[in-house]
């Protein structure tokens, strides 16, 4: 049996479908009800929901023997998996934001608002520029209305969010996309299943290309 | 007294499994103080796991540290000999930062240090004893190879800037083909050899012939080590066990060579790992050669069934007027079939049982049976 994490949300539901078209279907999924886990134990996998920013850690851990998880979560947290596929869905930016008018006094201590905080830190260690990290939870783009901060650090999927609040991009940093990971340990052991869907959704995703 | 094995725990029977396995081949016993100078460890601050050291102000103001790591310690205390190899195991606890919790633990290590003359049969003594120690844990293990000296012609030979080269590295260690892929167009070069090496992995008859093809003439050498090392092993009834796989990536700062990493069914991250260090060795001036490994004891209790449901086999009860006597003689009678008793007023909370008796003047009687 194949564990699967996937993240909750609209994003997941693209992911499963793609696992669907692989092969690798578990009709009950789509029964509209609270439940978390679901299982097909005919093809051997077992999906379960569970909120997109703790894919990692449960593949991480073994719990899940793969999971799908936005590469944003992958820098941010580093964990020690195999990144097996980039998705090609769920894509957007990680950005360095700011006011509209805003200039970058190298002579000041850069403030960052964010909630990348591990990212963030390495972008700017590797451009050598000195900042105090401001670590935020949510709204981000209000920080540097309000002056708590200079710039603020987040995702940008199509820039509207940021528009209406008067913030434009002024850097990007590194795009983002949906990723297949693997534990380390399970795929010693349970790698021929793994490949097969690795696989299989990789044709899927080149049969779309042509 | 005779030790039943109910006693030990898991991590408890490896050790002396490991200990036993390493005097065979004629290992001998590391022992070492808890602590070490602090300058040891940030002169080669980048070999450790983590940055983060306990330290403390010896008497005579010295900055000492708790061990963080043995290798090191092991390395320190090392004198080049000609062509002898010292041959040393160990079993110590180290301290480091786990980093689910971002808090100091003590975690109990085990492993073994090959210094010295080390030639390609110690290269195979380690590999194998390696295997084996996997292997008196678990039958269901897998030990990971690579040769880091072919990993590193393999990029030679596309001739990258440092930053990429590192990135290279990194996408290595994760099977992300689509991220050398990104790098390397890039920097305007084919990722097609460096993909082709990192999706050869598994067992070595399916391995070597790819590597042939596209490995560089300046690391022929090593694959042939790397081929007659793993056929030997595999001779060694290691067939199906022994894969190799070149995302075991250490630190080329300090590692060449043979590196490898075991992992064991039903464990979340490998248990053990290892490599050749000379290059530490030569930062640390000495111009031996050497080859070990170690295996994290502490990830074994999360292996296999949870046999400890139970907290004892009966609980008696008793009351205030119970004779020393009596009672006495009823825990004698029971602990004499192999059961474990806890004696009590009344029932404590939160403790598991299989059964729970009370004392009579003539025995005992059974109140409830949960097994």
């Amino acid at each position: 049996m194949l564990n699967i994490a996937l993240p909750k949300g609209r994003l997941g539901e693209k992911v499963y479908s793609m696992f669907e078209r692989a092969g690798f279907e578990c009709p009950s999924i789509k029964e509209n009800n609270r439940k978390l886990i679901f299982e097909n134990s005919e093809c051997g996998v077992r999906y379960f929901w569970v909120k997109p920013s703790d894919v990692a850690i449960y593949v991480e851990k073994g719990a899940a023997d793969i999971g799908v998880a936005g590469k944003d979560i992958l820098l941010e947290y580093e964990p020690d998996v195999y990144e097996l596929l980039d998705l090609d869905i769920g894509k957007c930016r990680m950005a360095v934001a700011a006011k509209r008018n805003f200039h970058d006094n190298p002579q000041k201590t850069l403030r960052v608002a964010t909630k990348f905080t591990n990212i963030t830190k390495n972008y700017y260690a590797s451009v050598g520029r000195d900042i105090d990290i401001i670590h935020l939870n949510g709204s981000i783009e209000i920080a540097p209305i309000l002056g708590l901060s200079d710039v603020i650090v987040d995702i940008v999927e199509t820039g509207t969010t940021l528009r209406e609040n008067d913030l434009e991009v002024y850097e990007s940093i590194e795009p983002i996309s949906a990723r297949v990971i693997a534990n380390k340990s399970s795929f010693k052991f349970k790698g021929e299943q793994t490949e097969a869907i690795v696989r299989s959704i990789r044709e899927q995703m080149s049969e779309q290309k042509n | 007294m005779e030790i039943s094995s109910k006693v030990l725990k898991k991590d408890d029977i490896a050790i002396f499994k490991l200990r036993e396995l390493y005097r065979k081949y004629g290992y001998s016993q590391y022992k070492m103080s808890k602590f070490e100078e602090y300058d040891l460890y940030v002169r080669n601050k980048d070999f450790l796991v983590s940055d983060n050291i306990i330290t403390f102000t010896d008497t005579d103001g010295k900055l000492m540290a708790l061990k963080p790591d043995v290798t090191l310690s092991i390395i320190k205390n090392s004198r080049d000999e000609g062509n002898c190899v010292s041959k040393v195991y160990y079993n110590e606890n180290v301290y480091r930062v786990s980093p689910g919790t971002h808090s100091y633990k003590e975690i109990m290590q085990t492993g073994l240090e090959c210094i010295g003359a080390v030639d390609d049969y110690a290269v195979y003594e380690v590999l194998m004893l390696a295997a084996e120690s996997l292997k008196s844990i678990s039958e269901d293990f897998v030990l990971d190879i690579s040769q880091l000296d072919i990993v590193s012609a393999v990029i030679d030979s596309l001739g990258l800037e440092p930053d990429a080269e590192r990135e290279i590295i990194k996408c290595i260690g994760e099977k992300n083909t689509h991220g050398i892929e990104a790098v390397c167009t890039n920097a305007g070069v084919s990722p097609d050899t460096l993909v082709r090496l990192v999706t050869a992995y598994g067992n070595p008859e399916n391995v070597i012939p790819t590597l042939r093809e596209i490995v560089p003439e300046s690391a022929s050498y090593a694959l042939d080590r790397l081929t007659e090392i793993v056929a030997s092993l595999e001779k060694g009834g290691l067939r199906g066990k022994i894969k190799i796989d070149f995302s075991v990536i250490n630190d080329m700062g300090y590692y060449n060579g043979f590196v490898f990493r075991g992992f064991i069914n039903g464990l979340a991250a490998g248990v053990l790992s290892g490599g050749q260090y000379d290059n530490l060795m030569t930062k640390m001036g000495r111009k031996s050669r050497a080859i070990g490994f170690a295996v994290y004891l502490d990830m074994l209790e999360r292996l296999g069934e949870d046999d400890g449901s139970f907290d004892v086999d009966a609980v008696l009860l008793y009351g205030e007027n119970d004779k020393i006597d009596v009672l006495n003689d009823a825990i004698s009678m029971l602990t004499s079939n192999g059961k474990s008793v806890m004696a009590q007023r009344e029932v404590p909370e939160k403790i598991k049982y299989r059964q729970l008796l009370r004392l009579r003047e003539n025995g005992v009687d059974i109140l409830e049976n949960n097994a």
